[in-house]
């Protein structure tokens, strides 16, 4: 068995595209959840019509990259505003249902075949990123340190995205600790109190979802540009439980957390899927094969998710206080 | 120690990088090639065809390798370096119930990949075009997509109306549809409610729970082998270990009684293992669907299949009441077990015992088992809400891909179920496994209903749902109330998903599609009441059938999801729910 060559794989997807872009969605649920504590299950919606902003002013109309980019935030925030609107006065269980219901209600509609036109039903839009890639500084090639490796586009979309990974984990950390950033906390702690300072509690908390939403739609927009082609059913629900998983292992309400949480739990996840295919090869595994382990692999997310709340809620830098929080 | 931990990263990190670096060319440096096929006979499209095979042969015509399609239909395949690449499906490996299907495009594609570049390439199963139709129709691309939805009605969920009919039959036909969906949707929501509103828990696993059901009463069903003998023996071991546990709680020390347990576990496990890897199918046996004695007339069948259940549950009250204050209190327990356990091995040697029971009784054990060893403890420990919602999705993830590697991602139906004659009421035609399915969803609602109506722990349910701590104060336990709700929801899962499979077809992922309508039927309702969740079940079942007579079908769902949003804006409390605060 190839340990190293796993090893290197594994921190490849660790530090590669993909963890950088959920980095980038997990931070606006870290806004919604972390500080806010609204319980956000349709993370993945906002992904969706980032995603799909790129992908229908690209791939539809023809319009340039900076139309698309801006296209895809502004769908994010108007489905916050959408979402909000009528949800956020709900008690938190509620909200949980409506927004994941929301999110998949969303992608039903995005892939049926009335909407083709627009959006190319299931079989999505493809040949978005001729713009983004004729903007790689980087000659082709492969660059990186020994096994470690990326080819030029991916470069390129991993400085993009882990850059604006870190503006935006700059934007968190001043949003939080400015006398906003107080007030979303508190609304965490005790909405009540909070409402009995004069504070328009809905407001807030409608801000914090924007916020949130558009870090997610900014995510969608980085998936449009990396892949170059988007399908409706990549954004199932278990996007947003991936999200979940990774940002309660990282620690919730904490600037740093989603980041670490995205990277440690890719490493997790590619490191798991490359032992079990190389003990597959070898025939270690006498009940699963092939096609069942990325069964093994969800399973997996589940049990993380189950133990990490029930031994360390607050995740790997995160304050248990925080977490301790009780929704009424 | 946590300095040590990084220290020791930090050298294996630089020990990688320093390793030279060339090995790794494979797989790294052209791209993936990857697609997805899904199932023409399903109107879910992330619905796919396992195990076809696709060759992926470079330029010069040799072949690199094959990949094959997993349980969602998706393939990928790894090219070495940037170039040209043949992509060619192998049709020999097409399912066959799905060889009349066309391929589109042409098996043999060919795909360009530049650096770094993951092209998809989708492959579909289309229906051959029959009739010369249209497809230069005024609205652009007609053809093709009515090909598709014609592919995609194929699946279940659809009601098939005959357009020519007037409207007011298209109007019955669909609404009869609708009522049986509604039906299958309130038995499974019943228990999402009551478990909600004891807890204030929404489970998330709940859809999950359906398919254990649903997939339960397919392994008893079709034969089972070595998996189904496996699961009773890992069942049989749980209940003995619990059983034994319960008789030595005052008899023996804790350490002794923990490893009783154990070494029963242990054992159990290990024989579960042996059954399944050397009895194999060798020990393979079967029970009908619904129970079939074989005793001649099909009257004295059913009433067997009927009696014998209550017959049981009926035994096993009676020696509740005549042992209680006879032996020791915490005897009476574990010697139910052990009649409830006579009478189920009587009822399946006389065959009155069918798959959908078995489905029910270890779906009721499952959610019992889960409320006494996760949600108990963990309410126990003050653990928040929110905690318990995430808990529960984990748990969700967990169960559904166990399911998926025990099971398998193709979709079955109940053998006895597949093909029946129409039986025409009036206007309307129905199947005869839908009138089977109202019968006994409505029998066993109504016996619900009169259970929280009428009985004492039906009372005891329905007060700890109203308010936790009012009803312990009155002196109810309610942490057996609670047990008593599981138990009773996970049964009512399990059954809900033998109906849905029944009614449509049985899938790992079908009670995921279910769980989002459960919630809608549950708001509708109002969270926390029985009977909201039944009236809310058959409403939202009856709009998202109602919905396709002028909208397309796909949208079904989401309309079902619309209602409960605008509920939720004009009454936030549900049909049924009392008024209170829930902003």
């Amino acid at each position: 068995m190839d340990f190293l060559g796993i090893l290197a794989t594994s921190l490849t997807s660790a530090i590669g595209p993909v963890a950088a872009i959920y980095a980038l969605a997990i931070i606006g649920l870290n806004m919604h959840f972390g500080y806010t504590g609204l319980l956000n299950f349709g993370q993945v919606g906002f992904m969706l019509v980032g995603a799909y902003g790129v992908g229908i002013s690209v791939g539809t109309f023809g319009l340039p990259l900076s139309v698309g980019v801006g296209a895809g935030i502004l769908c994010g925030l108007l489905l916050a505003l959408l979402l909000g609107i009528p949800t956020l006065r709900l008690r938190a269980d509620y909200l949980a249902i409506c927004t994941i219901a929301v999110a998949e209600g969303l992608r039903f509609v995005y892939r049926a075949p009335f909407a083709r036109d627009f959006t190319g039903g299931v079989f999505g839009r493809q040949n978005l990123s001729e713009g983004f890639r004729e903007l790689n500084p980087f000659p082709p090639g492969r660059y990186g340190f020994g096994d470690i490796t990326f080819s030029s586009p991916h470069l390129w979309t991993m400085v993009v995205t882990w850059s604006l990974v870190l503006v935006a984990s700059l934007v968190m950390w001043s949003l939080i600790h400015s006398p906003w950033g107080r007030v979303i906390k508190g609304l965490r702690e005790d909405e009540d109190a909070v409402r009995s300072l004069g504070k328009n509690v809905f407001a807030y908390k409608l801000q914090s979802l924007a916020v949130g939403g558009v870090f997610g739609a900014l995510a969608g927009v980085m998936i449009a540009l990396h892949q170059a082609s988007i399908t409706p059913d990549q954004f199932r629900p278990q996007v947003t439980f991936y999200l979940w998983a990774m940002l309660l292992l990282g620690g919730a309400g904490r600037v740093l957390g989603p980041v670490i949480g995205s990277v440690v739990m890719w490493f997790l996840l590619t490191f798991t899927d490359e032992m079990m295919r190389a003990m597959d090869q070898m025939g270690w595994l006498p009940f699963v094969s092939g096609g069942e382990l990325g069964a093994v692999r969800h399973a997996l997310v589940g049990l993380i998710l189950v133990l990490l709340i029930i031994y360390r809620p607050q995740g790997l830098v995160g304050d248990r206080r925080e977490m301790l929080v009780n929704v009424k | 120690m946590s300095r040590r931990l990084v220290t020791a990263l930090l050298a294996v990190i630089a020990a990688i990088l320093v390793t030279p670096g060339n090995v790794a060319a494979d797989g790294q440096g052209g791209g993936t090639l990857s697609g997805q096929i899904s199932d023409p006979e399903s109107s879910e499209e992330d619905d796919g065809v396992e195990g076809i095979d696709i060759d992926v042969l470079d330029d010069s015509g040799d072949e690199l390798g094959t990949a094959t399609t997993d349980a969602e239909g998706a393939w990928e395949f790894d090219v070495p370096e940037p170039g040209t690449y043949t992509v060619v499906l192998d049709e020999d490996t097409i399912p066959e119930d799905l060889q009349s299907y066309e391929l589109v495009p042409a098996a043999e594609q060919e795909q360009e990949v530049d650096e770094g570049d993951d092209p998809i390439i989708l492959y579909r199963l289309v229906e051959p075009e029959t009739e010369g139709e249209s497809s230069e129709g005024p609205d652009d691309g007609s053809g093709d997509e009515s090909a598709e939805e014609e592919a995609a009605e194929e699946g279940a969920e659809a009601p098939e109306v005959d357009e020519s009919a007037p409207f007011s039959h298209q109007f019955a036909q669909v609404a009869t549809d609708g009522l049986v969906y509604g039906l299958v949707i309130a038995i499974a929501a019943v228990g999402l409610s009551l478990i909600f509103g004891t807890t204030r828990m929404i489970n998330f696993a709940h859809g999950d729970m359906v398919t254990f059901g649903a997939l339960m009463a397919l392994l008893f069903s079709t034969g089972a082998g070595g998996l189904g003998n496996s699961i009773l023996g890992l069942v049989v071991a749980v209940a003995l270990a619990i059983g034994v546990g319960l008789l030595l709680r005052d008899r023996a020390g804790p350490g002794v009684r923990l490893a009783v347990q154990g070494a029963l576990l242990v054992l159990g496990i290990v024989g579960a293992t042996l059954v399944g890897i050397l009895g194999g199918e060798s020990m393979e046996w079967r029970v009908s669907l619904l129970g079939d004695p074989g005793m001649g007339s099909s009257a004295l069948d059913l009433a067997v299949v009927v009696l014998v259940p209550v017959v049981i549950a009926a035994a096993v009250l009676a020696a509740g009441r005549l042992l209680r204050g006879r032996v020791p209190h915490d005897t009476v327990l574990p010697l139910q077990g052990v009649v409830l356990f006579v009478g189920l091995a009587a009822g399946l040697w006389l065959g009155a015992i069918g798959a959908a029971l078995i489905a029910v009784i270890l779906g009721a054990g499952l959610a019992a088992g889960m409320e006494r060893y996760i949600w108990q403890p963990l309410r126990l420990r003050n653990v928040v809400m929110i905690q318990l919602f995430i808990v529960s999705i984990g748990v969700a993830l967990l169960l559904r891909h166990t399911l998926l590697v025990l099971f398998g991602g193709s979709r079955a139906s109940y053998p006895e179920y597949q093909v029946q004659e129409m039986v025409g009421l009036g206007p309307i035609e129905v199947a005869p496994r839908s009138l089977a399915i109202m019968v006994v969803a409505v029998l066993v609602l109504v016996a619900v209903a009169c259970m929280l109506q009428f009985t004492r722990v039906g009372k005891a349910m329905r007060a700890v749902a109203d308010n936790r701590d009012l009803a312990e104060s009155s002196g109810i336990d309610v942490a057996r109330i609670t047990l008593y709700v599981w138990t009773l929801s996970g049964g009512l899962s399990a059954l809900g998903g033998v109906l849905f499979g029944i009614h449509q077809i049985v899938h790992w992922q079908m009670g995921f599609h279910l769980l989002l309508l459960m919630f809608a039927a549950v708001i509708l309702g109002g969270l926390g009441t029985a009977y909201g969740a039944m009236v809310g079940g058959i409403a939202i079942g009856m709009v998202a059938m109602l919905s396709t007579l002028w909208f397309p079908h796909q949208l079904m769902e989401a309309w079902a999801l619309a209602i409960m949003i605008v509920m939720l804006l004009i009454r936030p409390q549900g049909l049924l729910g009392r008024r209170e605060r829930i902003g």
